[in-house]
């Protein structure tokens, strides 16, 4: 019974959510783009790169491209550290 | 091992694969795609070669520890382009006007010009070494492991 009424205030409440969220939404094709003009006007002159995609990704969020590389690193050093055993042959 | 059609259709579709993932990873930051693309389609090489021929075979050629340290390489390389431009700020790209990828092009559309971005295009290589390495290693691993116990071929 506690599980229904929980997942029936859950239902109301993400629809309520989305339904707000269709209402307020902007109009489509006018996203709040300061920061959108800022990158397309300044990517080559300050990157140097012509692809402003890889400008983002490499130099202005380099942070977030680091974090990527550490979770493929991490998965790899896991998957190496789970099967080591069974590699040399213990199976 | 598998049959003799697929593995032909191996050796003739490998060699493609190889060359545009080397030629995404080396215009990331010139056209569409990037290290991790590039590293992706790579990598999905030595998928096929696994699939087709079998892991005792891809074996013999590369090693796990030997894509341990190709990754490692990797990762250290882009860590380390991040602290090159300590003097300003983490990240900071401080290959933008030497000779290095230095090129600056002119707003708008420009002309294909390799030696732009700075230090995205090294950083492509350093991501791409991390990719390219870690996900053959992982399939590596896990086709010589479902082998041992048995799982599959």
């Amino acid at each position: 019974m506690a599980r229904k009424l929980f997942a029936a205030i859950t239902l109301v409440v993400v629809a309520v959510m989305l339904f707000v969220v269709a209402v307020v939404m902007r109009p489509f094709g006018e996203p709040p783009s300061v920061m959108d003009d800022y990158i397309i006007q300044n990517t080559q002159e300050v990157t140097g790169a012509n692809s402003a995609v890889a400008a983002v990704v490499f130099d202005w969020r380099g942070y977030d491209t680091l974090g990527e590389a550490t979770v493929l690193f991490t998965a790899f050093t896991g998957v190496a550290l789970l099967l080591r055993g069974l590699k040399d042959g213990s199976a | 091992m598998m049959s003799v059609i697929v593995r032909t259709i191996a050796r003739l579709a490998t060699p493609p694969i190889l060359v545009f993932g080397l030629y995404v990873i080396m215009h990331g930051h010139v056209t569409v795609g990037g290290g991790f693309q590039g590293g992706a389609v790579f990598a999905s090489a030595t998928a096929l070669v696994l699939v087709a021929f079998g892991s005792e075979r891809v074996r013999r050629y590369i090693t796990v520890s030997g894509l341990t340290l190709v990754s490692c390489a990797g990762a250290v390389l882009f860590a380390l382009l991040g602290f090159g431009g300590m003097c300003k700020t983490f990240f900071y790209n401080f290959l933008v006007g030497s000779p290095l990828f230095g090129h600056i092009p002119e707003y708008g559309p420009a002309h294909e010009d390799i030696w732009t971005g700075g230090v995205i295009a090294p950083m492509n290589i350093g991501v791409a070494l991390n990719v390219i390495a870690s996900l053959s290693a992982i399939m590596l691993t896990m086709a010589v492991v479902s082998r041992k116990t048995g799982d599959g071929e």
